[in-house]
């Protein structure tokens, strides 16, 4: 039984979080003694990023070069996974957690009657039964999830498996699949998306502002640390409410969840709804004014101050230490 | 126009977490329950689309009688009637099937909902509810109109949005800032206790997934503090003891 996993990319550069999909699919087949590792890239892809997904683990990449699927329709996508999964003999897919990702692992759950577990955090268990540990309530809690279906998907969340970059090159195989017109019921007039700038569901480093950044004009403090950093920027809510930043820097239990190695906290109080999005980074650094500010108890590091004073002085050190 | 808001009751998003009996059993001790704020953000648009469209708006639940006041709330906020489905919902796929069923009965041309549940997060629902209907599924939309039988949305996508078009029948899980969160009024409150609330008991089963036991993370230790004055030091921590530089 093979393992097929799901490859999601953005104007043909695969995202990082499904290259560490496929190395979750890697570990997956190796503690179960699955078979092959076989991955499905939708849409135009050149073949440099296709090799990627052989050092994350794959042997073999089934590559649907259509370009009606190069962006994310739902049911168009779901329907050429279903297709490849049945194809290739498949018992589990992985995918990446991320809003198309669950879209598409939703309408796949009742296409092949499989068991979707979301949110996954570790490698199942198999010493009695499928066990699966997955992060519920935002962070705040993980639930071992018994899996009773024989086709399994698994989205797994950021960090749930190190990135391996070490594989050998995949046969890329090209397909040509018809998918039914009523899959493209959806039609896409147009996008609207920065370019260049680091993808927060992705980033290993985020630096945040909230409300104590008094006002959009200061935000190139929080855009100069990040870029020192390598980092993407966020935001808490009322900050992308008023509008000083765009709503998909909106960190927090109502927005994006991030899973960085380093969240950077500048003038965010850390009301529980924040620290919902955030729970999953490994370090968190808080910068506020105010000793009582809830998110120092949720930090590993912190500087009681202002701001304005520290943000430069930060991106300097930031800099020096290169 | 018929519309659907599917509803979760969910822990208040201030909730401290904890588990009783063995760690198998979620503690509702000290807990308030609400609309799941993603639903929340559904049922607002939802309410907006049938005071412009004179349609007709009903909220669904699957859940056991505990629920009543969450979908009370939503008959307060604006919908005209209210069906639970009186079972406990097992996993997403129960759910969706439950869903699925309703709608194949009553036949709705929008079916909305949150983009997840606040509890397990899943963001799934909506997808099987369209593959069990046949009909397109779209998440997370962040802006919803209807225009005829055209809906013209905008969804989030990592690093900004995508504005899309697909005609109703549609299911959308929806986000901000699709509406702005309605309070009910003391109106609202009153007319909620008369309006229809129709208990129906669960017409498919079967769940492919059973949660056996939870765990919190573990607690986190204490802050380490940099002087203000010292700034560098923090990134030499960074550095060379979190080694995340
Ligand atoms: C259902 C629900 C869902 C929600 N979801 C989210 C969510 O997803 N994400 C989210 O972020 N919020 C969410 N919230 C809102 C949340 O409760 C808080 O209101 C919000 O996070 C506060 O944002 P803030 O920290 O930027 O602002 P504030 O709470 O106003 O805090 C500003 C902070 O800046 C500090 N400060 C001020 N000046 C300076 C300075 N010069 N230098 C350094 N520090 C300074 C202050 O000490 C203060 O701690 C939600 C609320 C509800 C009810």
């Amino acid at each position: 039984m093979s393992v097929l996993v799901y490859i999601e990319h953005a104007e043909g550069s695969v995202k990082k979080t499904s290259l560490e999909a496929v190395s979750y699919g890697k570990a997956l087949s190796d503690k179960l003694s699955f078979g092959e590792v076989v991955a499905v890239a939708l849409g135009s892809i050149s073949a440099d990023e296709l090799g990627k997904v052989g050092s994350a683990g794959a042997s073999k990449v089934i590559h649907v070069n259509d370009n009606k699927l190069n962006e994310g329709i739902i049911q168009a996508h779901a329907d050429a996974v279903a297709q490849v999964y049945n194809q290739v003999g498949a018992g589990t897919l992985v995918l990446a957690k991320s809003s198309l990702g669950d879209a598409v692992a939703a309408r796949l759950a009742v296409k092949l009657n499989a068991a979707l577990v979301s949110n996954v955090v570790e490698l199942p268990d198999n010493t009695s039964g499928y066990k699966v540990k997955r992060s519920i309530y935002t962070g705040k809690a993980f639930a071992e999830t018994v899996v009773t279906a024989d086709h399994k998907i698994l989205a797994v969340k950021k960090n749930a498996v190190d990135l391996k970059t070490d594989g050998t090159a995949a046969q890329v195989e090209e397909v040509t699949l018809s998918i039914a017109d009523a899959n493209f019921a959806t039609k896409i007039t147009s996008t609207d998306k920065a370019t260049g700038e680091v993808l927060l569901p992705e980033a290993d480093i985020v630096v945040s502002g909230g409300r104590g950044m008094k006002g959009p004009e200061n935000w190139g403090m929080i855009e100069d640390l990040a870029k020192e950093l390598g980092a993407a920027t966020g935001c808490s809510k009322p900050v992308s409410d008023i509008g000083w930043r765009p709503h998909h820097e909106h960190v927090g239990q109502t927005g994006v969840k991030v899973a960085p190695t380093l969240y950077v906290a500048v003038g965010i109080s850390g009301a529980i709804q924040h620290l919902a999005g955030v729970n999953s980074s490994k370090y968190i650094v808080v910068i506020n004014k105010d000793p009582e500010a809830p998110f120092f108890k949720a930090a590993d590091y912190g500087i009681v101050g202002d701001a304005f004073e520290i943000l430069p002085k930060l991106t300097e050190a930031v800099k020096a230490q290169k | 126009m018929k519309i659907l808001v599917c509803i979760t009751h969910v822990p208040d998003t201030t909730s401290k977490i904890h588990f009783t009996d063995n760690n198998t059993k979620f503690d509702k001790n000290g807990v308030q329950f609400i609309i799941g704020p993603y639903d929340d953000y559904a049922l607002a648009r939802a309410v907006e689309l049938k005071d412009q469209l004179g349609a007709s708006l009903t909220v669904l639940n699957v859940g056991e009688a505990e629920t009543e006041p969450t979908l009370r709330k939503a008959l307060a906020i604006g919908a005209d009637d209210a069906i639970r489905v009186n079972a406990f919902p097992k996993d997403s796929l129960f759910v969706a099937n439950q869903i699925a069923a309703i709608a194949k009965e009553n036949g709705y041309d929008l079916i909305m909902m949150g983009r997840e549940s606040i509890d397990f997060n899943g963001g799934m629902v909506h997808g099987m509810v369209g593959e069990l209907l046949g009909m397109p599924s779209v998440s997370p939309v962040m802006k919803l109109e209807v225009d005829g039988d055209i809906v013209k949305m905008a969804r989030e996508i990592e690093g900004g949005k995508e504005y899309l078009e697909a005609k109703l029948p549609l299911i959308a899980g929806c986000q901000e800032p699709i509406a702005e969160w309605k309070i009910p009024n003391m109106r609202g409150i009153m007319s909620a206790r008369t309006k229809p609330l129709q208990v129906v008991e669960a017409s498919v089963d079967g769940v492919n997934t059973e949660v056996i036991a939870y765990q919190l993370p573990p607690a986190k230790g204490s802050v380490k503090l940099v002087d203000k004055d010292n700034v560098p030091e923090l990134v030499r921590l960074l550095k060379n003891e979190a080694k995340v530089l």
